[in-house]
């Protein structure tokens, strides 16, 4: 059943984009525990409709900044898989040249102002490119992507006071996936993050993210609210990381902070299964879902391949790209 | 030439930019009351876009000036005291002075994050930091401490043009004093020093609000036949030592005065570099005068007796050109 206006092709590009981070990041996470990847990764698995669904109502025009868990948002906003795999294995064609790796992926002519190690970091950076949008007036928006954690940096509270005030076209994400890091969003955060924004006249909604519709439905409000200078929007998306908060931490954690349970329980309510399901019914047929399927197994096999087999940078190149 | 106060001069520099580009805006606490008088009647030219009063949100502004450079365009950041960039620090240093390295070159940011620094007006500890060392050493960043108000001018239009990050430090207490300040479009390449006065038996560097008791000093020692050579560095990154050497070549006595904390100073990197590169030119011992590790006082005896002076700085060079080796 077919409840957007969205043709079949756009629905299926929906799908592509939610399996492609999926089976992209199955593949990191193996490769983590293989020994390949240089650094830690932290896998967005169970997030994937979140990412799909708001940046399916973005162009490549429009800004979005990302977190330490941002191979999601750079993929659904157009970044190039090859190219992320090959910064993730730390080689000088990867998407930064090898300079940043897993929490530093950016690629600035998709309008990915990057994802980013520090919790928190890039609220401000939305707001300014949202400034810019505004002042650009060709009704483009920026996105925050932020975790839970990241909504008890005071620096939300901050952008949704300016961004009220001056009407900027932001649209602040807050997934809201259960654990900042390894402590219980319960035992760290007091009240709704999506009621915050109530005390600065913002707009929220907490919603399912793990319903691709739901948040394709919101997003396009927040976002056209925003195109149309009405001001910002908070999006609390209630989700959850299937993966730890890293790849690795089995091997150093002294205890197990999760219900395995708890695990169980939300992949039940695995978000591409679920759209799989909605897809299946009516609108598409399993051969089609298996053929996308297959496509991006061998894409993502060509690019895992070809990372491998591309040259390390040059040991010169560390000093290169600090100043303009 | 025109005779101005350092304020009026960065008045000037931020007009003119300003009016010469559309993409630069320009936005931080009070800009349109202007407490200082640096960004006075901005506002009223150049507009609600361009120019915005913001909260007291430090943390926020930094974050910001970065996204709006990163998104094209050119921002000046004004954070009004140099201890207040220490409240906005994660977007400046983790994210200004890191971006475009971590991005493998993919952008240039072009910001200025502007404030006044420094002590001397009973303003304690908070409002008197020197904070330019803390910046040298992040990487990634630009440092400007100009110390004449035509420096103050031709650094800032040099600071706004670049498309690296600036951190553009003036003295506060100071450096409200008149000087000539040329007409037009004069700049400031970023990382030039200059040679301020040329002397022959010893060497001093003064760094920003530094520049004025030094050039004083210079003038009381020439009365007493001292000749001082006086370079000022300007920019304290891209540091050029390039001026400073080729006097110790010719004085071989070095002191440097710095309104900063003695430890990992301005005035701590250029010694270093003197005794390294300069070492064969060295007749005695580089000597800096600075801030002792402490707070700054409030206190006007208490601040007097922490802070660089003409005394202190006279004391120091004469003690230096008195060295004799065993």
């Amino acid at each position: 059943m077919n409840e957007t206006n969205l043709s079949k092709d756009e629905l299926l590009a929906i799908y592509r984009s939610m399996l492609t981070i999926r089976r992209f990041e199955e593949r990191l996470s193996a490769e983590s525990k293989s020994g390949k990847l240089p650094g830690p990764v932290h896998v967005y698995i169970g997030q994937e409709a979140i990412a799909a669904g708001i940046c399916s109502r973005l162009t490549d025009a429009d800004w979005i900044t990302s977190t330490h868990r941002g191979h999601g948002h750079f993929l659904a906003k157009g970044g190039t898989p090859a190219a992320l795999m090959k910064e993730i294995y730390g080689r000088e064609t990867g998407i930064c040249r090898g300079k940043g790796g897993s929490m530093h992926v950016a690629d600035f002519s998709k309008g990915i102002i990057g994802a980013n190690g520090i919790v928190g970091g890039g609220i401000g950076l939305a707001a300014g490119a949202a400034l810019a949008a505004q002042l650009d007036g060709k009704e483009r928006v920026a996105v925050a992507f932020f975790g839970d954690g990241a909504a008890n940096q005071g620096v939300l509270c901050e952008a949704m006071n300016v961004a009220a005030l001056w009407k900027l076209p932001l649209l602040l994400v807050c997934e809201n996936n259960g654990y900042s890091e390894f402590s219980r969003a319960a035992d760290v955060t007091a009240g709704r993050i999506a009621d915050r924004a109530h005390a600065y006249g913002v707009p929220s909604e907490e919603i399912d993210g793990n319903d691709l519709m739901a948040v394709w439905h919101s997003a396009g409000r927040a976002i056209a609210r925003a195109r149309s200078g009405r001001g910002p929007t908070l999006l609390e998306a209630r989700t959850y990381r299937l993966h730890g908060h890293v790849e690795s931490e089995d091997t150093f954690l002294p205890k197990a902070y999760r219900d395995q349970n708890e695990v169980e329980k939300w992949r039940q309510r695995d978000p591409i299964a679920a759209f799989a399901g909605r897809l299946t019914a009516g609108i598409v047929t399993q051969d089609e879902l298996d053929a996308v399927e297959a496509e991006i197994v061998a894409l993502v096999e060509e690019a895992a391949a070809s990372a491998d087999a591309d040259p390390w940078p040059e040991p010169e190149a560390a000093l290169e790209h600090m100043f303009a | 030439m025109a005779r101005q106060r350092m304020i009026q001069a960065i008045n000037s520099a931020l007009r003119e930019e300003m009016a010469r580009d559309p993409k630069v805006i320009l936005f931080g606490e009070d800009v349109r009351m202007s407490l200082f008088g640096d960004t006075k009647g901005l506002f009223e030219e150049f507009g609600p876009d361009r120019v915005r009063d913001t909260p007291i949100s430090e943390v926020l502004m930094t974050g910001m000036a970065v996204g709006a450079a990163a998104a094209g365009y050119r921002v000046i950041c004004h954070l009004m005291y140099g201890n207040f960039l220490y409240t906005g620090l994660d977007a400046i240093a983790n994210q200004a002075a890191k971006l475009r390295y971590m991005t493998g070159g993919q952008i240039t940011l072009p910001i200025v994050f502007m404030a006044s620094c420094g002590g001397g007006r009973s303003s304690a500890a908070q409002h008197s930091d020197s904070t330019h060392p803390l910046f040298m050493n992040m990487g990634g960043l630009h440092v400007a401490t100009p110390g004449t108000p035509a420096d103050a001018k031709g650094m800032l239009k040099s600071a706004i043009r670049s498309d690296n990050p600036v951190i553009y430090l003036t003295a506060g207490g100071r450096g409200g004093a008149a000087g000539e300040v040329p007409e037009g479009d004069v700049t400031v390449p970023v990382g030039e020093s200059i040679c301020v006065r040329e002397g022959s038996d010893i060497t001093v560097v003064p760094i920003g609000s530094m520049v004025r008791p030094t050039l004083s000093v210079a003038e009381r020692l020439a009365e007493g036949g001292i000749s001082v050579e006086v370079i000022d560095p300007r920019w304290m990154a891209p540091l050029d030592t390039s001026l400073i050497l080729r006097s110790l070549g010719k004085t071989g006595r070095l002191v440097v005065v710095d309104e900063a904390r003695d430890l990992c100073s301005a005035a701590s990197q250029i010694a270093a570099v003197a005794a390294d590169a300069g070492f064969a030119h060295l007749k005695a011992p580089v000597r800096r005068v600075t801030v002792p590790d402490v707070a700054i006082p409030y206190s006007p005896p208490l601040e007097k007796a922490v802070i660089p002076h003409g005394d202190r700085i006279e004391q120091v060079v004469r003690d230096l050109l008195a060295y004799r080796t065993a």
